[in-house]
């Protein structure tokens, strides 16, 4: 009896061992870290000198709780990976796919219903604008690096060229709207071309480093050229949008009166939200579509193969170069949007933080799915609105969240991909016909 | 074996390679090479490891340009082309040279049918009026698009991978996955296929189905092959014509039975033992 328990001691012992082993070896590097991160401080003394405060006691505390940390989790899990998959029950993940399909359309109709539903809540309102710019975005970031897999760190210069060409356009020449969304738009797109000169060779990583650089450079410019933007102050009286010309005010002639209804500002933020919605559910038909034509199913060859590509005859020079013009138009769109909403539009608005969030919305959601997309985008901005109470521990949270997103689901929370074309569409029931 | 194809009245060059040399910095890959491959021949191009074959390919397919010399391909209406003069996706767009590749290079996410699709890019894009027809469902491209689709069934079915049309490229064996680069290849129309190692990591009886599959594409679609290769028993089955390179010198040109009997390429292969070097030398001139 006693020779099955020594075993079982014996093989413990190791593992209590390794677990020891592991815990040192990981309070070790928690200290090297920490000690000059947390455990010095520089302050503002007295004499306005700068003086060195201790926190030696913050710093045990965080080398104790990696410490065990460490030690439990080799303990319970060995050395090896922690066995996630296991974790996630197989009814969740059946349960995800089969949601999967009704999801998009009750997102849609959800969409539609909330001015209805929501229409005395302004907070709300606005927040399902704000996500709905991001989704609009991220749909549009998802062509140049879901699709056609160019990492673009720099998204945001098209969304600003959007903005500001809006601005300037309606306020220097009055023109409208509906006129300055196009224009907006192939502005956006010219640059989109003129970035994607310079880096036709690039790819991965190098890619990213430029267009990063190119986000900063379009930021730099407009908080400089302070004759045409404004600089820091920015635009301010951008022309709030009309509804087909007829303004939201109390005046004669306004969308109130003509239709007999009573003023209210209300008015002027459902139809932002459906201008937002109508512009985002535009970007997503759109793209939808070029993934079932040629230059889709190119782009997405080309993220998977680039020298293939070329093998077989296409010309990738203009499949990158339409990818970034695509992609950069409809930030061009989101961008004039952007600045009819706010009436008010910054260099400060257009930082890389923007490039960030939106690039992580994309990841996230699973690259190249649309559904995907949209959901991390609520998700995400939702998520923000959700944790402002806890401003400080904001971020701390957000990114915990990420972490074990991207731990769980690597490839993103939509992450299948469904074929541009089968071989028995139509065929199999054209057959049956005969 | 070797008879050439029934279907070709004046076998003339398809390929003319003449005085190609490639020279990387100091290094010289290929060094005046010049060799013709006759229309509708499975031509082979052979030599030991690292003797530039797949650089005379990147050559001829546009991924390089050659330091000197000149390639010229004639197509069977009598246009010609001088390849080093097109570079990248226009050697396949314009002068229709197929390629494959030694490490497979497929869409391996996609499936098997959109790679094959992809490689019908330039018609579909023409027929899809740059986006624009396609973008508004015109019927136009919807009629291409059924074209296309039909190419890529007959090229599946003839590769034997129709019933793995709507898996992922990256999830076929690897047999499989050869056979649809090929495949890939044939969609673009080509007039010469240039086949990079079509049978590295195949077994007997998947290298026996390759020969027979590119018999086929010779026969039915009266297209040239040129191959790189080193397993015998596909080059000297197939081919009718084999050039032999080693250090990127061209050392032997001629029939399998005349290449097979070759002491200079026996030499080059086996290596001789030491007290026969000053005799193979002697015999291979140098």
């Amino acid at each position: 009896m006693t020779v099955p328990n020594e075993a079982a001691t014996s093989i413990r012992t190791p593992h209590l061992l390794i677990a020891l082993k592991d815990a040192t070896l990981s309070g070790f590097v928690a200290f090297g870290l920490f000690f000059f991160l947390i455990g010095l401080r520089s302050e503002q003394g007295s004499t306005g000198a700068l003086e060195i405060s201790t926190r030696f006691q913050t710093l045990a505390l965080l080398v104790a709780a990696v410490f065990a940390g460490t030690f439990l989790r080799t303990l319970a899990f060995g050395r090896g990976p922690i066995p996630i998959a296991g974790a996630v029950p197989a009814s969740v993940t059946d349960f995800l796919a089969s949601a999967g399909r009704f999801a998009a359309p009750a997102l849609l109709i959800f969409a539609l219903l909330v001015p209805v539903l929501f229409y005395q809540n302004r907070y709300l309102l606005d927040l399902g604008i704000l996500v709905l710019t991001y989704v609009m975005l991220g749909w549009g970031l998802n062509i140049v690096v879901g699709l056609a897999g160019l990492l673009d760190l720099g998204y945001v210069a098209f969304y600003a060229v959007g903005a500001y060409s809006y601005a300037l356009l309606a306020t220097h020449f009055q023109l409208s709207f509906w006129i300055c969304l196009p224009l907006a738009g192939i502005l956006a797109a010219f640059w989109g071309i003129l970035l994607g000169f310079p880096v036709l060779r690039l790819r991965g990583d190098y890619l990213a480093i430029v267009t990063l650089a190119f986000g900063e450079i379009i930021r730099l410019v407009l908080l400089n050229w302070q004759s045409l933007t404004g600089g820091p102050n920015g635009i301010s009286s951008i022309p709030r949008p009309s509804f087909f010309g007829l303004p939201f005010t109390e005046a004669e002639g306004s969308f109130a009166s003509t239709f007999g209804l009573e003023y209210s500002a209300t008015h002027r933020v459902v139809f932002l939200f459906y201008l937002i919605l109508a512009l985002a559910l535009l970007t997503n038909w759109v793209t939808i579509r070029l993934r079932r034509l040629p230059i889709g199913r190119a782009w997405e060859a080309m993220r998977e193969d680039e020298i293939a590509c070329r093998s077989l005859g296409i010309n990738t020079t203009t499949t990158k170069l339409t990818a970034f013009a695509i992609g950069a138009m409809f930030a061009g769109f989101a961008g004039s949007f952007f600045a009819t909403r706010q009436g008010f539009i910054s260099p400060e608005s257009f930082t890389f933080g923007e490039s960030a969030l939106v690039l992580a919305i994309v990841v996230l959601g699973g690259m190249g799915s649309q559904l995907g997309v949209a959901i991390a985008a609520l998700v995400m901005l939702g998520g923000f609105e959700l944790f402002r109470e806890f401003q400080l521990y904001r971020m701390l949270v957000f990114g915990g969240a990420m972490v074990l997103i991207m731990v769980w689901r690597p490839r993103g929370l939509v992450s299948t991909r469904e074929p541009s074309l089968r071989l028995d569409d139509g065929k199999a029931a054209a057959q049956d016909a005969k | 074996m070797s008879a050439g194809p029934d279907t070709a009245p004046s076998p003339g060059p398809i390929l003319r390679v003449d005085h190609l040399s490639m020279r990387f910095g100091g290094l010289v890959a290929v060094a005046d090479l010049s060799f013709t491959a006759r229309r509708g021949d499975i031509t082979a191009l052979i030599g030991p490891n690292g003797a530039g074959k797949t650089t005379v390919f990147n050559c001829i397919t546009g991924f390089y340009k050659p330091s000197a010399g000149r390639i010229r391909l004639e197509h069977p209406d009598g246009s010609a082309y001088l390849l080093e003069r097109l570079l990248n996706f226009r050697v396949s767009k314009v002068a229709r040279v197929a390629r494959t590749f030694q490490n497979i290079r497929l869409f391996a996410g996609m499936t098997v049918l959109e790679n094959l699709v992809v490689a019908q890019h330039n018609a579909l894009m023409k027929a899809s009026g740059f986006t624009f027809a396609g973008l508004i469902g015109l019927k136009v491209y919807r009629d291409a698009e059924r074209t296309a689709l039909d190419k890529a069934r007959y090229w599946l079915d003839r590769t034997g991978l129709l019933p793995r049309a709507d898996d992922s490229a990256g999830a076929l064996a690897y047999g499989e996955q050869r056979r649809l680069e090929i495949a890939r290849a044939m969609c673009t129309d080509p007039v010469l296929l240039c086949l990079d190692e079509p049978a590295a990591g195949l077994n007997a009886r998947e290298s026996a189905e390759l020969n027979a599959l590119l018999q086929f594409i010779r026969r039915e679609h009266a297209i040239s092959i040129l191959l790189i290769e080193h397993d015998m028993s596909v080059v000297m089955e197939i081919s009718d014509h084999i050039v032999v390179l080693d250090y990127g010198v061209k050392i032997a040109d001629g029939t399998p039975e005349a290449i097979r009997n070759d002491p200079k390429v026996i030499a080059a292969y086996l290596g001789v033992e030491d007290d026969e070097i000053e005799i193979a030398e002697a015999e291979a001139g140098l």
